[in-house]
């Protein structure tokens, strides 16, 4: 019984794996084209027509032949032969830009949780210091860590380098890195993530921030006068001291509060990413977009997004796309 | 008690040979890198796997290779009695002993050093041959969350009641108070990483169970195979790969 009238309370059935039906019967999974190759663990990859082979990742040499240790894709370049994962963790690279959490302080660096195989490291000499200053960092620097970045922080940052026992190490030496604040953190498989030139963008005309990780982690805000400021700076080659001054005044006085129109756009942003998580479909600015105009053309309500209905035209979409991209 | 009628049929109504109806789910779980319900007859067994990553103890790190750790519980409701089951009871510490055990010889451990993977397996209902139920549905998960593994490992069990050997007995067969043997086998390699069994049985016999039981490995690590490539192939075409190629 609903206690106030005023709410409509709202029922939805569960119907497992009604998603996973729904991109069999769109997509025709089992029409698709065979040109691909499909293994499991403990398959074996044919290696006929070829002399010799580049055992790559995803493989081991049992008795002469190749077997698959991950299921997957089987991908080949020329000699090499290694199988292509669609669901692990992340697997960092330099120069990614990643966002991540803050877990504690150990030393002279942050320990960041990247959903990654191991725990990333951002050392307290890899930070900008206010003001651009440039100089060795003492102990009052160390004991004033927290200033910048508190455990349980968000932070965007670039992998500077991956060490050969698989440890990560961050800096945030540019404007553009450091501590995010007001908006929303999704969660995606890295493996639907695409890596490309930008990974940072502002989209001015819908006053949104977004952030794609590469490891998975998405980042989507209202955008801020002063972020704005520090991508534009960043854009022009490195924010000059004259930037400094405007650094300090924007953190001295909080932005204003974003209007509720700004929010909603966010709000709708980061269903559409939902959207795209949910059928396991890539997600990348072009993706993103589409999914976000097809919410408001189609002037599906925010809750509404992730209905069945909304997610068939998505996948709809996508099925128009791909035999649009086949006959070209 | 009769396990085996006249005409060589089973309390269930299998014949002796003939295994349960198998059921495979994958990533069944949004917030497990990889999960697994593994079904056969009425053993129902859900298993999630977390990593890998960062050690949580710096004490367990292991430099050159991952740390496996396995955690498996009964269900409240798993048993027709119902009974509050923890983790910590004898028997589930010595299960999930057994279930590290075997995992970490079929995951390729030194490809990920100083990292860890969570194992959580969880007997949802409980009707004999959980032990291996268990194995199974925790390696569908290590698959599923792109663990390296050596091979597709699958457990089986096999018993010898009135005079015959039984593949994958259920509970009123397995408290029959026969040997029940059970065992986990990697088919490619033909290696096998566990056999346990209670009760004593003659040599030559166990040959014919053990035999036996390593089919019906075989067979459940195909079953398990079919799955894991039908859910790849779903994956892959969703993502757009076979499209693009």
């Amino acid at each position: 019984m609903a206690a106030a009238g005023a709410v409509a309370v709202k029922v939805r059935a569960l119907v497992p794996g009604a998603d996973v039906a729904l991109i069999e019967r769109v997509l025709n999974v089992h029409d698709a084209p065979s040109n691909t190759t499909f293994v499991c663990v403990g398959d074996e990859i044919s290696t006929e027509g070829q002399e010799g082979f580049l055992r790559g990742h995803g493989t081991q040499v049992v008795d002469g032949k190749l077997v698959a240790t991950v299921c997957g894709v089987v991908e080949r370049v020329n000699k090499l032969i290694y199988v292509k994962t669609l669901n692990s963790r992340y697997n960092a690279e330099q120069g990614d830009v990643v966002v991540g959490r803050v877990a504690d302080l150990a030393g002279k660096a942050w320990r960041v949780d990247l959903k990654s195989r191991q725990e990333a490291k951002l050392l307290l000499s890899a930070v900008h210091l206010p003001g651009g200053i440039q100089r060795r960092r003492n102990a009052e620097d160390e004991l004033n860590m927290r200033s910048f970045f508190r455990e349980g922080e968000l932070i965007s940052a670039e992998v500077q380098s991956v060490h050969a026992d698989g440890s990560v190490a961050l800096h945030t030496r540019s404007a553009k890195y450091g501590k995010l604040v007001c908006g929303q953190l999704l969660e995606v498989p890295p493996n639907l993530i695409k890596r490309q030139k930008q990974h940072f963008h502002t989209l001015e005309a819908l006053g949104v921030e977004l952030i794609i990780g590469c490891n998975g982690l998405v980042w989507v805000a209202p955008l801020r006068p002063d972020r704005l400021a520090a991508a534009n700076a960043a854009a022009g080659g490195g924010a000059g001291s004259a930037g400094a001054d405007e650094d300090e005044a924007a953190a001295a006085a909080p932005p204003p509060p974003p209007s509720r129109m700004q929010l909603e756009v966010v709000c709708r942003m980061a269903n559409a990413i939902r959207v795209l998580t949910r059928l396991y479909m890539p997600v990348y600015p072009a993706s993103i977009m589409a999914t976000y105009e097809a919410a408001v053309e189609g002037e599906v309500a925010l809750a509404d997004m992730m209905e069945p209905g909304f997610l068939e035209a998505v996948v709809g979409q996508e099925a128009q796309r791909r035999s649009s991209a086949m006959q070209e | 008690m009769e396990f085996v009628s006249p005409e060589g049929l089973r309390l269930d109504g299998r014949r002796p040979r003939e295994l349960r109806r198998i059921n495979c789910q994958l990533d069944v779980l949004s917030n497990a890198d990889g999960s697994a319900i593994f079904e056969m007859g009425n053993t129902k067994v859900l298993a999630a796997v977390f990593g890998p990553h960062a050690v949580t103890r710096r004490s367990e790190l292991r430099e050159e290779g991952a740390l496996v750790v396995c955690e498996y519980s009964m269900a409240a409701f798993s048993t027709g009695e119902r009974r509050r089951r923890g983790k910590g009871d004898r028997r589930s510490t010595e299960l999930s002993m057994v279930i590290r055990n075997t995992l970490e010889q079929a995951v390729i451990t030194e490809l990920l050093p100083r990292s860890q993977i969570d194992v959580y397996v969880q007997v949802l209902q409980a009707d004999g041959g959980t032990r291996c139920a268990a194995i199974n549905a925790a390696v569908l998960a290590l698959a599923a969350a792109g663990v390296p593994l050596r091979d597709l490992v699958a457990g089986c069990a096999a018993g010898y009641l009135d005079g015959t050997a039984l593949l994958d007995l259920n509970y009123t067969e397995d408290s029959g108070g026969g040997p029940d043997l059970c065992v986990a086998l990697a088919p490619r390699l033909d290696s096998l990483y566990l056999v346990q069994m209670d009760n004593r049985l003659p040599v030559d016999t166990f040959q014919a169970v053990m035999e036996l039981a390593r089919e019906g490995c075989r067979t459940i690590s195909g079953v398990m195979r079919a799955a894991l490539l039908e859910h790849t192939q779903r994956l892959a075409v969703a993502r757009g790969i076979t499209a693009a190629v």
